[in-house]
């Protein structure tokens, strides 16, 4: 075989596992189930030309030449974009080195590694870019169906942005190799993912509030200050604005800079890719020490139940991330919340709806890990426990770390507003009951390390989950607002709840 | 024989699936015996251990542990029994020792006993230099024996394994072997499905074979030639003579 056929037989086969990988995502890994899927996915992007009409079909009438304010603000959502792709790229990247059971096979045969590395780069690369694609769509169709088929350029934005993304995961992920080692690689860019997903809008939302006392991140992009303090129209950091606008010439000057970038980056680490692959699976041979032998505690069946909960929760590298940016996202309302504290203000509600829903989330996360999350069930069932036990130790697992997680928000807020801290309070605890409740309903026996996967096993549960944390938030803020319209809301939830029960395959 | 000197007495147990997988067996293990349940694959020997082991609920039948109504009270023959799968379920990110603390703790041992047990047990399976690293990076043989001294450490008077040989060099092999023969001298029960029938044949005091759901054949390895009328032939030859029978009459 010659090295060209070589490599295009290695492409196409990469290719259809990437394929395979996110078909098996969206029908849950039933075969049967793909052409539910296929329709369940039409009528979803159909569905998500509403939101996207909402969001950006006011935009569609703009024209170049543009003013400063909206070159910020294209500028800043197409940087938005890259840094969304770009932990997407570090996950999937990262996936490759640790998750990958081919490795030993591809490094074991004759073939030339950097070669072969090379067709990987360039699989993330597409993956990362066909998504975006994908998710774009809706949001591109409406630009050009309000403003004409000139917006067909953002595609061709959305491809750039997806290529440079992946090139900079390959080599930030290879460095943090480098730099830190195989063995806290895997936790580092687990975090810089989440981190970097979620940061930027942050950053944008911290700004805000410490210049204008907004939450509101549009209001530092179109302050008098961010136009001040911008470039010039013909500089350079416009151009992928102007790319999306169809300016042709900036178009093709992202997609070189893109294509450009992911070559560099191909001929510069396809070759220690197979020694970063190495060092990787070295590192899963290899043990971690813990800490030295201490006496054994006592305590009940529960409570030795709850620590070896508590240990492995706390040992969880998905959690620690997600955790972390949970806490990240509630970086902005508690600086809102110490602002407030010499400024009151009626946006002070606003806290309360983020607290309540990232509790929610977090809480059905937990609830997975140590309901469902089960490596040694064998083990539990065959304790002299009775099952009611062994699920009650593990509930009160989810609702104390939630507690311990939000309890200083909440003690924050009742110095300030002791009301809005009760009703936070409440919020909390429903919506992480709820929550853990729709995990609890929807288990199913799985390890620890399949959390990935843990939204495919139920559509049911992950929406159900969802719209939860969302109904609980709205109502915990509307109780401040529009109490009769709390009521309403709360009634809408639990039905969600109680609907989510009666589909449930366990009801008890 | 009576309760009080059998340890494990099954009546009619039956467990269907898509197709039935135990047929209304009729077992009794006695105290203080190795007992070997050897058949081919898919003959029921996993399920049948799982159901008494309180993983499955059997469709009908009785299990019966030292005298203990496993059906109506699984929580008091739990606390004498231990289950040990072919495929070791252990915690990556726990240590052996904190494995076999939080075992312990499920079993509701003192830790001043269980300490001392747990430290013995691992000792004596060879993991001492691994006492303190997480059990992520184990092979598979590492996995198994912190699995089994996991059952071990709660003293059980019952010992149900399925396939325990499974995955282990034969110096392994030779360690776990040593120690079912320590716990089975010192008064323990055990019952062990394995492929391998030269296990069998060397450590259990009788052995059963298994075939479509049904006990075909029971005894020590001297009543199982008698009862097939051969004088000299291994338990591989029995049990290949036994499962074809089975099968024709089928």
């Amino acid at each position: 075989m010659s090295s060209a056929t070589a490599l295009s037989w290695f492409a196409r086969h990469e290719l259809r596992l990437a394929w395979r990988e996110w078909l098996a995502m969206m029908t849950g890994g039933r075969r049967r189930r793909t052409r539910a899927a296929v329709i369940g996915l039409v009528i979803f992007a159909a569905l998500m030309h509403l939101p996207a009409w909402a969001v950006i079909g006011r935009y569609a009438g703009l024209q170049a030449p543009l003013d400063k304010t909206s070159l910020i603000v294209m500028t800043s959502t197409v940087f938005l974009a890259w840094a969304l792709m770009l932990s997407q790229a570090i996950e999937s990247v990262t996936r490759v080195f640790y998750a990958r059971a081919d490795l030993d096979l591809i490094m074991s045969s004759p073939a030339k590694l950097a070669n072969v590395f090379s067709v990987r780069i360039a699989a993330i690369a597409l993956t990362v870019t066909a998504m975006a694609l994908l998710l774009s769509t809706p949001f591109v169709d409406v630009l050009v169906l309000g403003g004409g088929a000139r917006w067909l350029s953002a595609f061709g934005v959305v491809t750039a942005v997806g290529l440079s993304a992946a090139a900079f995961a390959i080599a930030i992920t290879i460095v943090l190799f480098r730099l830190i080692g195989p063995a806290r690689t895997r936790l580092i860019a687990q975090i810089l993912a989440a981190v970097i997903g979620a940061g930027f809008v942050i950053a944008l939302q911290i700004a805000a509030i410490l210049s204008y006392g907004t939450l509101s991140r549009f209001a530092v992009l179109t302050s008098d200050a961010a136009t001040a303090y911008a470039p010039g129209a013909d500089s350079l950091l416009w151009w992928p604005a102007h790319a999306l606008l169809g300016d042709s010439q900036a178009l093709l000057l992202l997609l070189s800079m893109g294509l450009v970038l992911l070559g560099v980056v191909m001929a510069i680490f396809s070759p220690r890719f197979a020694d970063t692959a190495i060092s990787a699976s070295a590192h899963a041979a290899s043990s971690r020490q813990g800490k030295g032998a201490r006496a054994f505690r006592s305590g009940s069946r529960q409570q030795a139940l709850r620590r070896k909960e508590f240990l492995l929760l706390g040992r969880d590298p998905w959690l620690v991330s997600q955790t972390l940016m949970q806490l990240l996202y509630l970086v902005p309302p508690a600086l809102f919340l110490w602002r407030s504290f010499s400024d009151s203000s009626a946006a002070l509600v606003l806290i309360s709806p983020v607290i309540v829903m990232a509790a929610g989330q977090l809480a059905g996360g937990l609830a997975w890990l140590t309901i469902s999350g089960e490596d040694a069930a064998d083990l539990v069932a065959t304790a002299p426990l009775s099952p009611s036990h062994v699920t009650r130790a593990k509930i009160e697992v989810v609702m104390i770390s939630i507690g311990v997680i939000f309890a200083p928000l909440v003690a924050a807020l009742v110095f300030l507003e002791p009301l809005q801290a009760m009703i936070t309070a409440a919020g909390v605890a429903i919506a992480a009951a709820s929550a853990t409740a729709i995990q609890l309903w929807f288990r199913v026996q799985a390890k620890r390390s399949q959390f990935r996967r843990r939204q495919t096993s139920s559509r049911i549960a992950t929406f159900a989950e969802a719209f939860s944390s969302i109904g609980w938030a709205a109502t915990s803020a509307l109780v401040l607002v529009v109490p009769i319209a709390a009521v309403v809301s709360a009634l809408m939830t639990i039905a969600i709840v109680a609907a989510t029960w009666k589909f449930s395959p366990r009801r008890e | 024989m009576n309760g009080q000197t059998s340890a494990l007495q099954l009546r009619g147990l039956t467990k269907r699936f898509d197709r039935l997988a135990v047929d209304a067996l009729d077992l009794t293990i006695r105290s203080g015996e190795f007992y070997a349940l050897v058949g081919p694959n898919g003959a029921g020997k996993t399920t049948t251990l799982r159901m008494v082991a309180g993983l499955l609920k059997p469709d009908a039948g009785s299990v019966d542990v030292f005298g203990i109504d496993a059906l109506n009270d699984p929580v008091a023959a739990k606390q004498v029994m231990a289950w040990v799968s072919d495929e070791p379920m252990i915690y990556d990110k726990l240590t052996p020792l904190e494995y076999l603390e939080f075992v312990a703790g499920l079993w509701g041992i003192e830790p001043s006993v269980s300490q001392s047990c747990a430290h013995t047990l691992l000792v004596s399976l060879g993991l001492e230099p691994h006492l303190d690293e997480r059990c992520e990076g184990f092979s598979k043989g590492m996995r198994q024996k912190v699995a089994l001294a996991g059952a071990l450490v709660h003293d059980p008077r019952l010992i149900i394994l399925d396939e325990p040989l499974t995955g282990l060099d034969a110096v392994s092999a030779r360690h776990v072997k040593g120690l079912l023969g320590e716990r089975v001298r010192a008064g323990c029960t055990v019952i062990m499905t394995t492929h391998i029938l030269e296990v069998a044949e060397r450590m259990a005091d009788r052995i059963g074979v298994i075939a479509s759901g049904r006990l075909v054949a029971e005894g020590t390895l001297a009543e199982l030639r008698q009862q097939n009328g051969h004088t000299d032939t291994s338990l591989e030859d029995l049990f290949i003579a036994l499962v074809h029978e089975k099968a024709e009459a089928a």
